[in-house]
């Protein structure tokens, strides 16, 4: 019989299932994973290093850049970290709007990640399904901050502008009939937030069409049930975080465990898995989904009968508004300031940890009492998620590779950075 | 019982009928999509799309050449030159956005004190040239006075946040 040697398959960096710019050296004995060498470093922009050079408003934009499906929750991991070294309180509607937009941003990347996984595991209708609904969200996105996905509009000491009052709505056409473009405009007659809470009643409902689709399926489970197992220990000592963690049996939330935002007064559970493999994740995220539905939907509630400032009115870390600008000179001073040279931060170090969707992403900051940090890291949790892939497609198939990375819900914007 | 109820439910691919049902619906209802280049998604007067420099109704341009924008752009995307007219107004002599740079945050229309520099709603825009993604000041204030009349409304529906 003839020597069988190991053979290198080169998985990426243009592979579809690839999530982005991953790429993947992987040693095969046959169709059997023996060892996997993630490569990165292709998606990489030195975006903490930029950030030295500039004053701190100005990177916020970029840190949309990170995760670019969760935007809303790196901007507020890092506006937390300087809020944190300046010492600055948010007003409360501030913190619900935050903590609204962190939530709509966890059904964004959830809603990616599930339509995605699906989509390289076989299952094309999740995908068309799934962005269906992140349209709604996307919407919700724009107008509130004018962009569909990087928004910038969290703000140190608040966010930029308060929520609309109207929605956009669609314009008559020659495709359809005017009485199906009334229809389709019914739900935006309201406020942004009439909108919004409009789609928390649909949405459980489209949930339970999601796991129609997949959690019995037999496909779905043969393809992840039992791929990917992390124990618990092994977890912890990888420094998963988020979906990855829970999956494995340990409810470890940082909006449970160090409330930000207006979290502590939020009523959500936090699900866990038991077996920590793919299935017992996507089970989780599931309900994550569903629990943020309900963080919402209590947002809503709250956002509707207290209206208020969205923004510190400390001129020093935020601009006056227009009217203050245009008239007076004390306004115009502190317009001009904050925009050229910004706020100076007592100097310090910071670490502000927020639960994106991926998991615990933290910013570090330095500061040496300049307008711009010292230096910057950022925690992402998918690099340490990417860190552990060799270890959970060892011994797979190679075709358990791509479900692997689906359930690791890798960006490659904060892996690389 | 259970074994047995099992065995039936995956012997009839039960679950597997149970999606087919659910797509099955959703291919007799009205199609959720939008027939792109005629129809269009509705857009939000906050929306950031391609840049404008407006006038004032008497037509003079607004730009004072304070060169804020130019100072808070993250990304470097703005040159400014200005210079005294001949009639002793300081106005630019060149105002540049390099779209290839820009990476559309809004801060260059929040940071302008008297609204020249805006971002309109035009989100469909290409080139056929490297030039062409300079933006200059003539292709600037020809986009404020194509879009004026939009503008205008959108600056004024969005007063009472900003």
């Amino acid at each position: 019989m003839p020597e069988i040697r190991n053979y290198t398959l080169n998985f990426g960096p243009q592979h579809p299932a690839a999530h982005g710019v991953l790429r993947l050296v992987l040693e095969m004995d046959g169709e059997v994973i023996e060892r996997a060498d993630p490569h990165i470093g292709l998606l990489h922009r030195a975006t903490e290093k930029l950030a030295e050079s500039k004053p701190y408003n100005h990177s916020i934009p970029y840190m949309d850049r990170f995760d670019y499906v969760s935007m809303m929750c790196n901007e507020h991991g890092y506006v937390m970290a300087v809020e944190k070294l300046l010492g600055v309180e948010v007003p409360e509607r501030a913190l619900y709007i935050r903590t609204m937009y962190d939530e709509i941003t966890r059904l964004l990347n959830h809603l990616m990640w599930l339509g995605t996984h699906a989509l390289d595991v076989g299952a094309m209708t999740m995908f068309l399904y799934t962005f269906r609904e992140r349209e709604d969200l996307l919407d919700c996105y724009e107008a509130v901050s004018g962009a569909r996905m990087h928004a910038a509009y969290y703000r140190v000491g608040g966010v930029y502008r308060d929520l609309p009052d109207d929605m956009p709505k669609y314009e008559n056409n020659k495709f359809r009939s005017d009485a199906e473009i009334a229809k389709k405009n019914e739900v935006r007659q309201g406020s942004l937030l009439d909108f919004i809470e409009d789609f928390t009643n649909r949405f459980p409902g489209l949930v339970d069409e999601y796991e129609t689709l997949l959690t019995d399926n037999r496909i779905w489970k043969q393809r992840t049930v039992g791929i990917g197992v992390v124990s618990p220990e092994r977890a912890l000592q990888l420094g998963f975080s988020g979906a990855m963690l829970r999956g494995s049996g340990i409810a470890w939330d940082l909006r449970k465990k160090q409330p930000y935002a207006a979290y502590r007064k939020m009523d959500f559970d936090i699900p866990i898995g038991h077996n920590g493999d793919c299935y017992d994740r996507y089970l989780v995220r599931i309900e994550e989904m569903r629990q943020s539905n309900r963080i919402i939907r209590q947002c809503v509630d709250w956002l509707k009968r207290h209206p208020g400032p969205v923004i510190v009115s400390d001129h020093k870390v935020a601009p006056p508004n227009r009217v203050d600008m245009k008239e007076g000179m004390e306004g115009l001073i502190h317009h001009f300031k904050l925009f050229t040279e910004g706020y100076c931060t007592p100097p310090g170090e910071v670490y502000a940890a927020v639960e994106a969707p991926k998991g615990e992403f933290g910013c570090y900051i330095i500061s040496d009492g300049a307008n711009k940090p010292y230096r910057m890291k950022i925690r992402a949790p998918g690099f340490a998620h990417l860190s552990a892939m060799d270890e959970m497609v060892k011994g797979h198939m190679l075709a358990d590779v791509v479900a692997v990375i689906g359930t690791m819900d890798i960006v490659f914007g904060e892996v690389d950075r | 019982m259970n074994v047995l109820r099992d065995y039936i439910k995956s012997l009839f691919l039960l679950e597997l009928m149970r999606g087919l049902a659910l797509t099955g619906r959703y291919l007799f209802k009205k199609k959720f999509t939008v027939q792109y280049p005629e129809e269009k998604a509705p857009i939000s007067p906050r929306f950031r799309g391609l840049h404008a420099q407006r006038r004032y109704a008497s037509g003079e341009e607004r730009c004072i050449a304070c060169k804020l924008c130019e100072a808070t752009c993250p990304a470097l995307a703005i040159t400014i030159e200005a210079e005294p007219r001949a009639d002793g107004s300081r106005r630019t002599t060149r105002y540049d956005i390099d779209l290839f740079k820009c990476i559309f945050c809004g801060y260059c229309q929040e940071s302008c004190p008297v609204d020249a520099i805006v971002e309109t709603r035009l989100y469909e825009y290409h080139f056929e040239n490297r030039e062409d993604a300079i933006m200059t000041k003539e292709k600037l204030l020809a986009m404020g006075d194509k879009f004026e009349q939009q503008l205008a409304a959108d600056i004024a529906a969005q007063s009472q946040y900003r």
